[in-house]
């Protein structure tokens, strides 16, 4: 069966062909920084189910070091100019499409598919992490198929992967490491004091009052953890449940669909969520890192207002 | 109150513009310690907590083929295919990306997009394309503009179109945590009630969206002018 650990291995592989190429890279200043930082990347991928937490929790702090001292640095930017690439383009028209809409394509059906095919008895894939393991196997076969139709050298994926990967450079671990912080806040307890604050200082003897607190909440909670999951237990837990369903008899299922997309607007709102906020700036080469919170921003407040109103009126119809 | 100096931490390690990865390891140790737990025992809990949460980095698998495909041409392709359209502007290919991925999101095919696969080599040059046909070569902070929107789009039309189908990862939990403090909801209850912000949210979005397209009339006319 294919399992998280197989899609963690080919990561892995992936992370250890940047740092290879990294080393023989003369063109970046500061090549054995990058080195090492996909190197002990890779390693956590290749071996981290195996080594102690301890020795995992080192590497993860070698990493940082590596990255905040001295810094990464990146190679040679292009590798062809932009008419090569305008004449390549008008070369290949519109199968170039071909291999990159195989992705989405076989990531939908792959996500259907696996959880119905079985070889022997047994489930060709880990039914739990289906839409992990499909991605994975999507961009496998949506580089065949480029391989094929392109013909370019066979070390060209993986060079583009570096030119690719040092230009998001340690913004790619960010959301890793967030998702590490947030389990060291629930450790911690941090939402139960967070809710108990609340509780303490806002005035809850009016419906509207508590439902702004909620969803205002939601949102606010959302952008210092970084992700709404995270808010939901807590904020549902201190105010929603004793005070919207209990105290002034809202309908649980309204008040809990409004308050997470509540909370949704926060994500937008917040660098905590790295994935989609300081992710793309990187990918996308723009000099501010806050560039794509600023466009969400009016969005996102705008919505949170919407939501506020429609939880007012809905929430406690019956 | 102590807990607390996480939050504190990665708030002004955030504004003081600290390398980020330091300033959440940072925060994340100190909170570890805040809550009474030795320096090695906090070490190997975040070591830990990172091992369990490699999943979140395997989008970057798709970086060799996406790599490949755009030193063949793709993004120079993505704009001519839209240089073709006479109707295109900056303003619609995104709102047709956005109409698009929120209703596939709406059906459970939340894979359908992403920064890397979707909006790098493929919706940010189209937009680009786009306004170029209109208004000839673009100054650099207009296209950062439109790339920042169009990064934009596909985290809002997710967002809030994902909620809509039944058996999405938020759905599940926002369940199982009402189970779990007795209260019995049925999953297509809880999709039914995120339909209202939904709609909300196409029409907020979409209306700044179309007024993209004004703001880059005036932004290179007055550029124009000043040449």
């Amino acid at each position: 069966m294919i399992t998280l650990e197989h899609i963690y291995w080919l990561t892995g592989l992936m992370m250890a062909g940047v740092a290879v190429v990294n080393l023989r890279d003369p063109s970046n200043p500061r090549r054995f920084n990058n080195t090492a930082f996909w190197g002990i990347y890779a390693t956590t991928f290749l071996i981290g189910s195996h080594l102690p937490d301890l020795v995992n929790g080192f590497l993860v702090i070698g990493m940082v070091l590596v990255a905040s001292i001295r810094g990464l640095g990146q190679g040679k930017r292009e590798s062809s100019t932009r008419e090569e690439r305008e004449a390549s383009a008008r070369r290949w028209g519109a199968r170039l499409f071909i291999p990159a809409v195989t992705i989405p394509l076989v990531t939908v059906l792959g996500t259907f598919a696996f959880k119905r095919v079985a070889l022997h008895g047994s489930l060709l894939v880990d039914v739990k992490q289906v839409t992990v393991i499909s991605l994975a196997i999507a961009t496998l076969i949506a580089l065949a198929v480029g391989m094929a139709m392109l013909r370019p050298p066979l070390s060209a994926p993986i060079r583009e992967a570096r030119r690719l990967l040092d230009g998001v450079g340690w913004a790619a671990v960010l959301p890793q490491m967030l998702a590490a912080l947030g389990a060291l806040f629930a450790i911690a307890g941090v939402g139960n004091v967070v809710s108990g604050l609340a509780q303490r200082w806002i005035p809850l003897d009016n419906p509207f009052v508590v439902v702004l607190t909620y969803a205002a909440g939601m949102a606010v909670f959302t952008m210092i953890m970084g992700n709404a999951f995270a808010a939901f237990p807590v904020m549902t837990a201190g105010i929603g449940l004793p005070l919207i369903v209990q105290r002034f008899g809202g309908d649980p299922t309204i008040m809990a669909a409004i308050g997470m997309l509540s909370g949704f607007c926060g994500t937008l709102m917040t660098p905590m969520a790295a994935n989609f906020n300081i992710v793309p700036t990187a990918l996308l080469e723009l000099p501010d890192e806050n560039a794509v919170i600023k466009v969400q921003i009016p969005t996102a407040l705008l919505l949170l207002t919407a939501n506020i109103l429609l939880m007012n009126f809905l929430v406690f119809r019956r | 109150m102590l807990t607390l100096i996480g939050v504190a931490i990665v708030v002004i390690g955030f504004v003081l513009r600290m390398n980020p990865l330091l300033v959440v390891t940072v925060a994340g140790l100190a909170t570890g310690i805040a809550s009474g737990l030795g320096p090695l025992a906090v070490v190997a809990a975040f070591g830990k907590a990172f091992i369990t949460s490699r999943y979140v980095a395997i989008v970057w698998l798709v970086l060799p083929v996406i790599g490949l495909l755009e030193h063949a041409g793709l993004k120079e392709r993505a704009r001519s295919v839209v240089a073709g359209l006479r109707a295109a502007t900056a303003s619609r290919v995104l709102l047709a990306y956005f109409a698009i991925r929120q209703i596939t999101a709406a059906l459970g095919l939340t894979s359908l997009g992403g920064h890397a696969q979707m909006v790098r080599p493929l919706i940010a040059p189209m937009a680009e394309g786009a306004a170029e046909n209109q208004y000839g070569e673009l100054p650099e902070p207009v296209r950062h503009k439109i790339r920042a929107n169009a990064a934009a789009v596909d985290n809002i039309a997710l967002f809030f179109g994902e909620d809509i189908f039944i058996a999405i990862g938020s759905i599940l939990l926002i369940k199982g945590f009402l189970v779990q403090n007795g209260i019995h909801v049925e999953p297509t209850q809880l999709a039914f009630w995120a339909i209202p912000t939904a709609l909300c949210a196409f029409v907020i979005h979409g209306t700044r969206l179309l007024l993209l397209d004004r703001w880059l009339r005036t932004e290179l006319a007055r550029k124009q002018s000043d040449t």
